[in-house]
């Protein structure tokens, strides 16, 4: 009998979590809050369900009631995106050691 | 581009997201990470742009509103003060949350874009997913715009309870899982839409009842689901780089809200269920008049500091609401001017979210390898001949230690009381977030410094 495709993503997903269980172990507490914004960017990720919802209709209706949701989600996910990195880039830049 | 290689592409954004959250083992690798994440990013908008063949006038709108949402989020992340950090955080989680939501609606408006059937007739597993990602996409949307209420003072951080709320929250809960079973069998709209709406309305009853000081672990717990819910609208587009996202930042969010409950000695279900030792308080309150406390001035703190050999600095949420970072760091170059050595001490839940004052420390451009966390450091503080405790109080409290009644008996504190002398920077005498009174005010080796504590700091400032 064929394996259900769907046993390999959930294979992938439960692995994703014991990496993220230990990578995240491993964070340095002091960089907890760029954790939150950088994962907040990465999670952000769902764009690529935005871009395929938007570009679902045709030549002639771009606007449908469910390309619509997708380009509001686009908005949503790209401002989130460049925030997410950017606003973690400039806290990472504040983080200096001793001038010895 | 064929599915099999976007697939890979989709494994390789993956992976370097993996890399983007190993880089904050350290800040010298950290920016470093911070690149991989965006490198990730870029290759799995392009994979998605190329896996589309697609290329109608639908195409340019996306362009146009990506650069909006862009624009915005780079406006935002460029102009937002770091205090201001804890409720970004929070708005931020509710986008990704609504952004879930929508992709979900999308997919059932029209599954044949997305290879998932066609109206009416979902695949069952598809179905599940997509009304899982849209649940608890919804739930992050309603709960982290609370969360950002309270966290911006619009909203008041006093909890909000009512008689039956758990009641009405079980049955909320129910009533979702009802919906999806429904929705399965019946493939009503109808169905989708009132899960959607009961979502939104069980974030909203979710976060209501937890209070200010709680909030780092409800963030923590805002951005664990945010994750989930990416989980499952990657299980719906059968998306690997969204998979492995959503598990990596599903169980990121449960780990800081782990640590963040075990910073304050609870679980994690007495944390959401509200309220915290709100019963005892008017208790506390009637004797604590009697007390004497020692009440000193910035000459005092002044003249102590400049002739101890070293000071820990305690620092508390009260420290990012007066915008005291700046004034502390200046008052540590002059204290380090005169040969004093200075170290940092910061408790895993003081301030708003997880980090949150290491953030405005390293803003105010301290050194991160003179901040420690509270196990590092709480050894050093019999050594120490003064404490400085700037804005920070339940997470000092010596009663933890000693009162088996007290509601905060066995949550980790700072040993700020063996230090030789301690400077206590507040505005009065009000209990702190547990309701309950601080011991240490009333110590031998206390001075109180009665003032906000960026004046109170400046001018300590002024008389070194």
């Amino acid at each position: 009998m064929e394996i259900d495709p769907f046993i390999f993503r959930l294979s992938i997903f439960i692995l994703s979590i014991f990496v993220g269980y230990y990578v995240v172990w491993s964070v340095t507490p002091s960089l907890h809050t760029p954790l939150m914004s950088v994962t907040n960017a990465i999670s952000s990720v769902i764009i690529v369900g935005a871009i395929i919802a938007a570009l679902a209709g045709s030549s002639e209706v771009v606007f449908e009631t469910s390309s619509i949701f997708g380009f509001l989600a686009i908005i949503l996910a790209a401002v989130n995106i460049f925030g997410g990195f950017l606003v973690t880039q400039r806290m990472l830049q504040m983080y200096k050691k001793k001038k010895k | 581009m064929s599915a099999n290689l976007s697939a890979i592409f989709y494994l390789l954004s993956g992976i370097l997201f993996i890399l983007a959250l190993r880089g904050l083992s350290s800040p010298e690798t950290s920016r470093q990470g911070n690149l991989f994440g965006i490198i990730g990013m870029t290759i799995a908008i392009l994979v998605t742009f190329l896996s589309i063949n697609n290329f109608n006038v639908g195409f340019i709108y996306v362009l146009v509103f990506l650069l909006i949402g862009g624009s915005i989020g780079a406006f935002i992340a460029f102009r937002i003060p770091m205090t201001a950090m804890p409720e970004l955080v929070a708005g931020f989680h509710s986008l990704v949350g609504l952004a879930a939501v929508f992709v979900a609606i999308s997919a059932f408006l029209k599954p044949e874009a997305f290879n998932l059937g066609n109206v009416g007739n979902i695949k069952l597993a598809s179905l599940i997913e997509m009304s899982l990602g849209a649940a608890i996409g919804a739930i992050t949307f309603s709960g982290s715009i609370i969360a950002f209420l309270k966290l911006r003072g619009i909203m008041s951080g006093a909890p909000i309870v009512f008689k039956g709320q758990h009641l009405i929250n079980l049955i909320l809960g129910l009533a979702i899982i009802f919906l999806i079973y429904y929705l399965c069998s019946t493939q009503s709209s109808s169905m989708f839409w009132s899960l959607v709406a009961i979502s939104f309305l069980v974030g909203v009853l979710l976060i209501i009842p937890i209070g200010g000081a709680d909030m780092p672990v409800v963030i923590s717990m805002l951005n664990s689901y945010s994750g989930w819910a990416a989980a499952g609208i990657g299980f719906t587009l059968e998306n690997t780089a969204l998979i492995i996202t959503g598990a990596l930042v599903g169980s990121s969010g449960a780990i800081l809200s782990y640590i963040m409950c075990k910073g304050m000695n609870r679980s994690f279900f007495n944390v959401i269920l509200g309220g915290w030792g709100a019963t005892d308080q008017s208790s506390t309150s009637q004797n604590k008049e009697q007390k004497p406390v020692k009440n000193g001035n910035a000459d005092d703190a002044a003249f102590l500091m400049k002739n101890a050999s070293s000071v820990i600095i305690v620092p508390g949420y009260g420290m990012a609401v007066a915008q005291a970072q700046h004034a502390l760091r200046e008052m540590v170059d002059a204290l380090k001017k005169n040969g004093v050595k200075v170290s940092y001490a910061i408790h895993p839940v003081a301030g708003r979210m997880p980090g949150h004052m290491n953030v405005l420390l390293a803003e105010a451009n301290v050194p991160y390898d003179e901040v420690f966390e509270l196990e590092e450091i709480n050894n050093d503080f019999a050594n120490c001949d003064v404490a400085y405790v700037i804005g920070a109080n339940d997470v000092t409290n010596p009663v933890a230690k000693s009162d088996p009644q007290s509601p905060i008996y066995g949550m980790p504190v700072l040993d700020v009381e063996k230090s030789k002398s301690v400077l206590f920077v507040k505005r009065s005498l009000s209990p702190g977030y547990a309701g309950i009174d601080n011991d240490l005010f009333y110590r031998d080796n206390t001075l109180m410094l009665f003032a906000d504590a960026k004046k109170m700091t400046e001018e300590i400032v002024k008389s070194l």
